[in-house]
C-alpha cells in the first residue's frame, strides 16, 4: 500500500486536496440543476473519504512529530506562510471528519428540501473550514479556518434548522466569535514576542513551538486568551451556555457535525497550540485545577441536566458537555494513558453522538417531534432502528467492548494518579450517563406501545443503514480490538506529555519515567 | 525616477497634474449642465462626462506614480510620494464609486439636477489637495473646498426636510471645525514661523513643544477630529449620513474621511513625528471613544443607514487606533484600513440605496427580509460587505483589520488591541442580524410594489467592489506591497524612527 501511494505522490498533494477539493466541489453543485446537488455532494464527500483513508499508511506516525508538511508563502510582507501537516492526533480527526461527511449528506438525503443547492455547498465549505483547522500548521492559517468554518454553520442552522434557529445560529456565532478575537490578539502578540527574539516575522507553527521558551513572561494572559476561544467551543463549564441551543436547533447533519467534529476543534486547540506554547501555564497547580475542576463539573453538570431532558436532542447535546469534560481532564492528565483516552473519547464520542444524531434525526423525520413522552414501546415497529439505537447508546454510556469505554477508562486511569480524587468524582459521571440513557431508552424503545400514533412507524429504510452502519461498525471495532488506532496515536501522545514536562510528575506512574527530561 | 522640481512653474503643474485634470473635467461637466439641464438623460450625460473626467485624472495619477516622480530637494506646497499618489488613489476610487452608484439613484428619487457631478468632483479636487498638501495653506483650502461642495451636496435633496437639515447642520459644525483648524494654523505658524510641513517639524526638532505650538496641535486636533467624526465631536455625523441622499453618504464616509485622515497622519508624523509624546495619548483617547462610543451606539439603531453612520464613527476610531502607532510604519495600516473600508463602504451604501426609496431613511432590517430570494447576488455581496466591515477573514476588512492590531502589537501594546477586537466583537451584534435578515426572515407577505430593475452602473460599482474586497482578502500581497511602499515616504522627519519592517 504504502509503495503504491509513493508512486502516485500521494503526500505531496493530499493535504491540499483535503483541503480545496470540497470548495472545488461547490462548483458544479452551483451550477448543475437542483435535485443533482445531494448526488455531486454525495460523489464529492465519499472521493474525500476514500482519498483520506490513505492517510493511514502514508502518515509516519511513529517519530510522533508532524509530518507531510508543506509550506507555501502566502502573505510574504506579514511572514505568513500557507501551512499544513499532519501527526498521529490530526489523523484521526481528519479521518472522523471525512467519514461524517459523506454519512451527513446521506442522512440529510430526504430530510432537507427546501434550497438543496444552498445546503450542500456549504455542507462542503464547512468541510473545508474543518479540516483546516486540524492541518493548518500556521497560527494565521489556523485563524483563518477557525474563523471561515463560522460562516457555513451560522447559515446551515439560521436556515435549516429549527423553530429558535435564528437565536440560536447569532448565539453560536457570537460566542465563538468572542473567544476567537481575544485569541486574534493572542496569536499577534506571540508571534511578536517570537519576533522580539528571532528577529523574523513567522507564524508558522514549529518556528513558534521552538521558540516558546520566549514566551514565558506572559504565557499566563495569552494562555488565557488562547483557552477563551478553545473552551468556548469545547464547551467547558460555564462557557457551554451556546451548545444546547445550536445542538437542538440545527439541521441533522448540522448537529452530528456539531457534536463529532467541531466540539473536538476546541479540545484539539488546547492539545496542538495552547498547552503546547504555555507549558509552564497550562501545568501550573492553579491552572490545572481550574481545568480539572471545572472538567469535573462539567461531567456531572451535563449528565445531571441532561437527566431531566424531556427532549431527546437536548438530552443528547447536554451529555456532550459531559464528555467532552472528560477529554479535558485527560489533557491535563500528564501522562499517555490520559491524552491516548482523551484523544479516542473524542473519537468514540464523534461516532456515538453523531450517530445517536442520526437516529433522533430519522425518527424526527417520521413523526415530527422530539419528545421522549411522546415515543415508547417502538422496539415493536422498528426492530433496527432499535438495534442500533441500544448499541449507540451503550457505547455512550460506556459499556465495556464498545468504543466509549476505552477512551473513558484510559482517561480515568491516566489521571487517577495526579488527581485521585477528581478521577474519583468524574467517574460517577459515567453512572449518571448509564441513567440518562437507559432511562430514555426504557421510556422511548421499550415498554408498552400505547400511542397509536407509533403505530405506523417504519423500520429503517436502505440509505439509513447505510448511514448507521459504518459508524456502528466502527463503535464495535474500536471497542474490540482498538490497539492499531492507539499505536497510531501513542508517539505523538507521548510527545504531547514530553512538552508538558509536568512540572509535579506524581509519584508512581510508570509513563513519567519515559516523560521525564522532555525534548524541548 | 523623476525628480521634479517644485518650485519651477512647469514642474508644480507637473505635480499636480491629477487635480488639474480633474479640475478641467469638472469645469467641462460644468459647462455641460449649462446646455443640458432638463431632463433625467442630461443628467446622465453629465453624470458620464464626470466619470470619464475621474478615468482621466485617473491616467494622470498613472502617469505620475509610474514616472516614480520624487521632489527636487524638499516637497513644496504639494507633496510628490508614494503615500499621497496611493491617497489619491483612493480618493478618486471613492469618487468614481460614487458617481456609479448616483447614476440611477438620483433619477429614481427625482433629484436629476446635472449639477450634482460638477460638485462631486469638486470635492473630490478639494480632497485630493487635502491628501497631497505640503504645506498648511493648502490642505486649508483643500479642505474648505472639499467641504463646501459636500455642504451642498448633503442639502442636494431640496424636497427632503431631512437633507436640508442635514445640510445646515453639517454647514454650521463644518465652519465650526474650520475655524479651529484654522486658528491652530495660526498658532503652529506663530510657533514654528512657517506653513511648510517638513519646515515646521524642523523649526520644532530637537526641543520640547513650546505652548503655542502644543496649543496649535491641540486645536488642529480637534478641528480634524471634526472632520473624521471621531467622539466626542461626531454628534453632526448621524444626522448628517442620515439625512443626505444616499450616495452623498456614501461619499462623505469614504471620500471625506479618507482624505481627512490622510491629511492628519501627514502633518502628525511630517511635523510632529518627533513629539509623538504630544498627541499619541490624545489620538488614544479619540480611538477609544470613538471604538466604544460608535459600536455602542450603532447597536442601538433601526434605521439601517443611521447604524451604518455610528459603524463609521466606530471605523474613524479603529483608523485613529492605527494613527495611535505612530510614524514607525509610515501610515501603512492606515492606507490598508482606507482601502477596505473605502471599497466596503461604497458597496454597502450603494446596496442600501438599491433595497429602499426616499432616502433610505425607513430601510430597517425588517425590510431587508427575503431580500435573498428577490436578489441573491445583492444579498451575497451585501454579506460579504458586512464581513468585511466585521473584519472577518476571507475578506479586505480582515487584512486591514489585522494590519491595524500587528501594528498595535509591534508597538508593544496588547491593552489597545483587546479593544479594538472587543469593540469589533460588538459591531458583530449589527451586522450580522442584517445577513440573518437577509437570508433568514421570510419574505414580507405584502410584497413591496415591484421594483424597477436596479440601475446597471450602481450594480456594476457593487460588484467589482465586492470581488476586489474578496479576491485581495484572499490575495492580499499586492495591495499590502503598494500600502508598505506608499508608506515608506512618510515616516516623517524623524529618520530615526524610520521603520523598514511591518508586520
Amino acid at each position: 500500500m504504502t509503495a503504491f501511494l509513493d508512486s502516485i505522490g500521494y503526500g505531496q498533494w493530499i493535504l491540499h486536496a483535503l483541503v480545496f477539493l470540497p470548495l472545488l466541489g461547490i462548483v458544479p453543485i452551483v451550477l448543475a440543476p437542483e435535485a443533482a446537488a445531494r448526488r455531486i455532494a454525495l460523489a464529492v464527500t465519499t472521493g474525500l473519504f476514500v482519498l483520506s483513508l490513505g492517510l493511514w499508511w502514508a502518515v509516519d506516525t511513529d517519530p510522533g512529530t508532524l509530518q507531510l508538511m508543506s509550506s507555501t508563502p502566502w502573505i510574504a510582507a506579514w511572514g505568513i506562510h500557507y501551512a499544513v501537516g499532519v501527526d498521529g492526533i490530526s489523523l484521526f480527526m481528519v479521518l472522523l471528519t471525512t467519514l461524517l461527511m459523506p454519512l451527513c449528506v446521506l442522512g440529510s438525503w430526504t430530510q432537507v428540501a427546501k434550497q438543496q443547492r444552498a445546503y450542500y455547498a456549504l455542507l462542503l465549505a464547512l468541510t473545508t473550514g474543518v479540516v483546516g483547522v486540524f492541518l493548518a500548521m500556521d497560527l494565521f492559517v489556523f485563524y483563518v479556518f477557525w474563523e471561515v468554518m463560522l460562516i457555513p454553520m451560522y447559515f446551515l442552522i439560521g436556515i435549516w434548522g429549527g423553530g429558535n434557529r435564528h437565536y440560536a445560529a447569532f448565539k453560536f456565532f457570537l460566542y465563538t466569535m468572542a473567544g476567537s478575537l481575544l485569541m486574534l490578539v493572542a496569536i499577534i502578540y506571540t508571534a511578536y514576542m517570537v519576533k522580539v527574539q528571532t528577529g523574523i516575522w513567522s507564524f508558522g507553527y514549529e518556528h513558534v513551538l521552538q521558540h516558546a521558551a520566549v514566551l514565558v513572561p506572559a504565557g499566563g494572559l495569552l494562555f488565557l486568551a488562547f483557552a477563551l476561544a478553545f473552551a468556548i467551543k469545547v464547551p467547558i463549564f460555564p462557557f457551554h451556555t451556546w451548545l444546547p441551543d445550536a445542538h437542538v436547533e440545527a439541521p441533522t447533519a448540522g448537529s452530528v457535525l456539531l457534536a463529532g467534529v467541531l466540539l473536538k476543534m476546541g479540545t484539539y486547540g488546547f492539545l496542538r497550540f495552547a498547552n503546547p506554547f504555555f507549558p509552564m501555564t497550562a501545568m501550573s497547580a492553579e491552572v490545572s485545577r481550574v481545568i480539572v475542576v471545572l472538567a469535573v463539573i462539567g461531567i456531572i453538570y451535563g449528565a445531571l441536566v441532561a437527566m431531566v431532558q424531556p427532549d431527546i436532542k437536548k438530552l443528547v447535546a447536554y451529555s456532550s458537555v459531559s464528555h467532552l469534560g472528560f477529554v479535558m481532564l485527560g489533557l491535563w492528565a500528564g501522562t499517555v494513558q490520559g491524552v491516548q483516552g482523551a484523544l479516542m473519547v473524542m473519537i468514540g464520542h464523534g461516532f456515538s453522538t453523531g450517530a445517536l444524531f442520526f437516529l433522533i434525526g430519522m425518527l424526527y423525520e417520521r413523526r415530527h417531534t422530539r419528545e421522549i413522552a411522546a415515543y415508547g414501546g417502538i422496539a415493536r415497529v422498528m426492530p433496527l432502528f432499535s438495534v442500533a439505537f441500544v448499541i449507540v447508546a451503550l457505547a455512550s454510556v460506556g459499556l465495556p467492548g464498545l468504543n466509549g469505554f476505552i477512551g473513558e477508562f484510559l482517561v480515568l486511569v491516566g489521571s487517577f494518579a495526579r488527581y485521585p480524587w477528581a478521577t474519583a468524582i468524574a467517574t460517577t459521571g459515567v453512572i449518571f450517563a448509564a441513567a440518562y440513557l437507559l432511562w430514555a431508552l426504557q421510556r422511548m424503545i421499550f415498554e408498552k406501545l400505547d400511542k397509536p400514533e407509533n403505530e405506523a412507524l417504519t423500520d429503517l429504510n436502505l440509505r439509513e443503514i447505510l448511514v448507521l452502519l459504518p459508524l456502528l461498525l466502527g463503535i464495535i471495532w474500536m471497542g474490540v480490538y482498538p490497539k492499531p488506532v492507539l499505536a497510531k496515536m501513542e508517539p505523538a501522545a507521548r510527545r504531547y506529555v514530553e512538552m508538558m514536562q509536568v512540572p509535579v510528575p506524581a509519584p508512581g506512574d510508570a509513563s513519567f519515567r519515559t516523560a521525564a527530561g522532555g525534548a524541548r | 525616477m523623476t525628480t521634479i522640481d517644485l518650485l519651477s512653474t512647469t514642474g508644480i503643474l507637473l505635480a499636480m497634474l491629477p487635480e488639474l485634470l480633474l479640475t478641467g473635467a469638472s469645469l467641462v461637466a460644468l459647462i455641460a449642465t449649462a446646455y443640458r439641464h432638463s431632463t433625467p438623460a442630461d443628467s446622465r450625460f453629465v453624470g458620464l462626462i464626470s466619470l470619464a473626467g475621474v478615468a482621466i485624472a485617473a491616467a494622470g495619477l498613472v502617469a505620475l506614480w509610474g514616472m516614480g516622480a520624487t521632489p527636487l530637494g524638499a516637497n513644496h506646497m504639494i507633496t510628490l510620494d508614494g503615500f499621497r499618489f496611493a491617497g489619491l488613489a483612493l480618493i478618486l476610487l471613492a469618487t468614481a464609486g460614487t458617481i456609479l452608484i448616483s447614476l440611477g439613484y438620483l433619477e429614481r428619487e427625482g433629484i436629476t439636477a446635472p449639477e450634482y457631478y460638477p460638485l462631486v468632483l469638486f470635492a473630490a479636487i478639494g480632497m485630493m489637495f487635502l491628501a497631497g498638501a505640503a504645506d498648511l495653506i493648502v490642505l486649508f483650502v483643500g479642505l474648505e473646498v472639499m467641504s463646501i461642495a459636500v455642504y451642498v451636496l448633503t442639502a442636494f435633496n431640496r424636497r427632503s426636510i431631512f437633507s436640508s437639515e442635514a445640510g445646515l447642520k453639517y454647514f454650521l459644525i463644518g465652519a465650526f471645525a474650520s475655524a479651529f483648524l484654522l486658528y491652530g494654523i495660526a498658532l503652529l505658524y506663530g510657533a514654528s514661523g512657517s506653513t511648510d510641513l517638513a519646515t515646521i517639524g524642523m523649526q520644532l526638532r530637537g526641543a520640547p513643544l513650546s505652548f503655542m505650538a502644543a496649543a496649535g496641535l491641540a486645536l488642529f486636533l480637534v478641528g480634524m477630529a471634526f472632520k473624521i467624526a471621531a467622539v466626542p465631536f461626531h454628534m453632526w455625523a448621524p444626522d448628517a449620513y442620515d439625512g443626505a441622499p444616499t450616495p452623498v453618504t456614501a461619499f462623505m464616509a469614504t471620500g471625506v474621511k479618507a482624505a481627512a485622515f490622510l491629511a492628519l497622519t501627514r502633518v502628525l508624523f511630517e511635523s510632529f513625528g518627533q513629539h509623538t509624546t504630544a498627541w499619541v495619548d490624545a489620538i488614544g483617547l479619540l480611538a477609544v471613544l470613538s471604538m466604544v462610543v460608535g459600536n455602542l451606539v450603532a447597536l442601538a439603531q433601526r434605521s439601517l443607514k443611521r447604524m451604518l453612520a455610528y459603524s463609521s464613527v466606530a471605523h474613524a476610531g479603529y483608523l485613529l487606533a492605527a494613527l495611535w502607532t505612530g510614524p514607525r510604519d509610515g501610515g501603512a495600516p492606515i492606507l490598508l484600513y482606507l482601502t477596505a473600508y473605502v471599497f466596503t463602504t461604497i458597496a454597502t451604501f450603494g446596496i442600501l440605496g438599491l433595497v429602499g426609496r426616499d432616502g433610505e431613511r425607513e430601510v430597517t432590517l425588517d425590510s431587508l427580509a427575503g431580500l435573498g430570494k428577490r436578489q441573491p447576488w445583492v444579498a451575497v455581496a451585501l454579506s460579504v460587505c458586512m464581513l468585511s466591515l466585521l473584519g472577518f477573514p476571507g475578506t479586505l476588512g480582515f487584512i486591514g483589520k489585522w494590519a491595524i492590531l500587528a501594528a498595535i502589537i509591534d508597538q508593544h501594546q496588547a491593552l489597545l488591541a483587546v479593544v479594538v477586537v472587543l469593540t469589533s466583537l460588538v459591531s458583530a451584534g449589527y451586522y450580522l442580524p442584517v445577513i440573518m435578515a437577509t437570508w433568514m426572515k421570510p419574505e414580507p407577505v405584502m410584497t413591496v410594489p415591484a421594483m424597477a430593475p436596479p440601475p446597471r452602473t450602481a450594480l456594476l460599482a457593487i460588484a467589482v467592489a465586492t470581488i476586489i474586497i474578496l479576491a485581495l482578502g484572499v490575495w492580499p500581497s499586492p495591495i499590502l506591497e503598494a500600502a508598505i511602499r506608499g508608506a515608506q515616504s512618510v515616516s516623517g522627519s524623524a529618520t530615526s524612527l524610520v521603520g523598514v519592517a511591518f508586520p
